[in-house]
């Protein structure tokens, strides 16, 4: 049911762990739902994310969502980790089976939140970031009945 | 590969293979033909009536062939609501049954019938008590599995069917996992209704029966033909009966043996797991369960990831997470025992059957002393357990 690009990230997820003093960090979805992510920032003074680290609770396109996510956001400016979509996220997989394509959407979201974290941090306005859903299984639900 | 899901399916076996065979190539007779070529498949018939029968003390003419167990399901208790909706339009069912009984009883409440679900204790089981507290004098039917299919516990068959008996409700059980692996009978236990399902002890699937106690009304479920003393119509799956009747008679010969054999399998892994994981919880009943169910819950990680790596190993094996239920909730299984949201989505599946060996399950628990430690590595919630608990 998955592809070849989403096992490879779930069997060897790229970037799994902490960082110590993060810039920034960012928690969401809920384990009620079965899906928790937590993906740490370090932003360096010229607004580049110098490192991402994740940790993740949930499935295997959980997981590999989350290493696809960091690994695209490293060496990126701020302003260009806020316009990863979970599209972009999903297409560098290859594709997500529709039942998971709201783990891609949790990966945009824990990015975003990270980001947040560390606007707050520092007293930065970052244009077009909103604070973080503070649960992303209600934002599901709407977009789901659409 | 290492197959433990074994409550899934299981795999044919030869015996029954080779006893089906002729009755595919050489003896393909529609059993309802007029000439004496269709003779033998209705003896054919006729012998796995016998077979099955014998596995719950049950007389031949009170098994019906089906397409298997969700049929039977469906047919008990839509063909009982129907028959006696005259007496009333309660049915009593529990909390951990499966879908095929859950689902139907969502319909027949569509159409008007009133569903008391009972609830389960932390080990899966019904209470009897329960049972008689909530019959009604509109009550028609009961229906308890005889074991659950995630957690394996066994439910107390014979006391819920003292009671019904007591006050005349009909009792039927969903023994899809029960059958043909531990002693069952319809009479001792007053069970009215029984469905099994041949493909979940090596026999082929698309076939189970119904067993209908003598007197029992039920209204038809599949309408057409006259076959099965016009109570279920359609072309009889002649191969398919005669491999549920061999499955059925290997399945009697050998299960004093085969119970001895699967639990001592059983009980290795959940010892091992128990002593050598950490935050594992057994789930279901610890005596009183299937021989060959193992159930756990890991916290802090997520079963379908845990699925995947033991599949990179190997090793088949399922969860009631909700990845694997397609839904956003995990199993109502893991519900109604009383685990929270978070814990039931870690949880393991693995049934066993006379094939798996001590060293696969000694390997099994190896892999799984790799895997959940490093899926806990990668686990947010586990960072925060170790953080708090510091």
């Amino acid at each position: 049911m998955y592809t070849d690009k989403v096992m490879d990230h779930f069997m060897n997820p790229r970037n799994v762990g902490e960082i110590e003093g993060a810039s920034g960090v960012g928690t969401v979805g809920n384990a009620k739902c079965g899906d928790i992510m937590r993906i740490y920032l370090d932003i360096d003074e010229n607004q580049v994310v110098r490192d991402a680290k994740f940790k993740t609770f949930g499935c295997g396109a959980a997981i590999a969502t989350s290493s696809m996510a960091t690994e695209l956001i490293i060496g990126k400016t701020v302003q260009e980790a806020l316009e990863l979509t979970n599209k972009a996220v999903m297409d560098a997989l290859g594709g997500l089976p529709p039942v998971k394509v709201h783990c891609s959407l949790l990966a945009e979201q824990a990015v975003h939140a990270a980001l947040w974290d560390y606007a707050q941090k520092n007293n930065l306005v970052i244009e077009g970031l909103e604070p973080p859903v503070e649960d992303i299984d209600e934002l599901e639900h709407e977009e789901d009945e659409e | 590969m290492i197959y433990m899901d074994n409550a899934a399916t299981t795999r044919m076996s030869k015996e029954v293979f080779d006893a089906m065979t002729p009755y595919m190539l050489e003896q393909y007779a529609n059993a309802a033909g007029t000439y004496s070529f269709a003779a033998k498949s209705t003896e054919a018939i006729e012998k796995a009536r016998k077979q099955t029968a014998a596995v719950i003390g049950a007389k031949a003419n009170e098994i019906y062939f089906t397409s298997g167990g969700t049929e039977s399901d469906n047919w008990a208790l839509k063909g009982a609501a129907k028959a006696y909706a005259a007496k009333g339009k309660h049915i009593i069912t529990s909390a951990i049954e499966h879908h095929a009984i859950l689902h139907t009883c969502d319909a027949l409440k569509k159409d008007g019938y009133d569903i008391t679900i009972l609830p389960v204790d932390a080990d899966g089981k019904v209470s009897p008590a329960d049972v008689e507290a909530a019959i009604r004098p509109d009550t028609i039917l009961v229906s308890i599995m005889a074991a659950n299919n995630e957690i394996g516990t066994i439910q107390p068959l014979r006391e819920i069917g003292e009671i019904t008996k007591k006050h005349g409700v009909l009792f039927h059980t969903d023994a899809v996992q029960a059958y043909a692996h531990i002693p069952l009978n319809v009479d001792e236990m007053h069970i009215d209704l029984l469905s099994a399902s041949a493909h979940k002890f090596h026999g082929p699937k698309g076939v189970g029966i119904l067993y209908v106690r003598r007197g029992v009304k039920l209204t038809n479920f599949m309408d057409g033909g006259a076959q099965e003393k016009k109570r279920r119509a359609g072309t009889s799956n002649v191969p398919g009966i005669v491999g549920m009747g061999a499955a059925a008679q290997i399945a009697m010969a050998n299960m004093e043996e085969s119970i001895k054999k699967v639990s001592e399998v059983r009980d290795h892994l959940i010892g091992r797991i128990v002593a050598e994981i950490p935050h594992a919880k057994l789930n279901g009943h610890k005596t009183d369960r299937l021989p060959g169910n193992v159930n756990f819950c890991f916290r802090f990680i997520e079963g379908e990831s845990m699925l995947m790596l033991l599949d990179a190993n190997g090793i088949c094996a399922s969860s009631g997470s909700a990845c694997t239920s397609g839904s956003l909730d995990p199993s109502h299984v893991l519900l109604a025992i009383g685990l929270p949201h978070e814990i039931a989505h870690g949880s393991l599946r693995l049934s066993l059957c006379e094939d798996n060996t001590m060293e696969q399950a000694d390997f099994v628990v190896d892999q799984l002393k790799t895997i959940i430690p490093r899926l806990r590595a990668m686990s947010p919630l586990y960072e925060d357990f170790v953080r708090e608990n510091a």
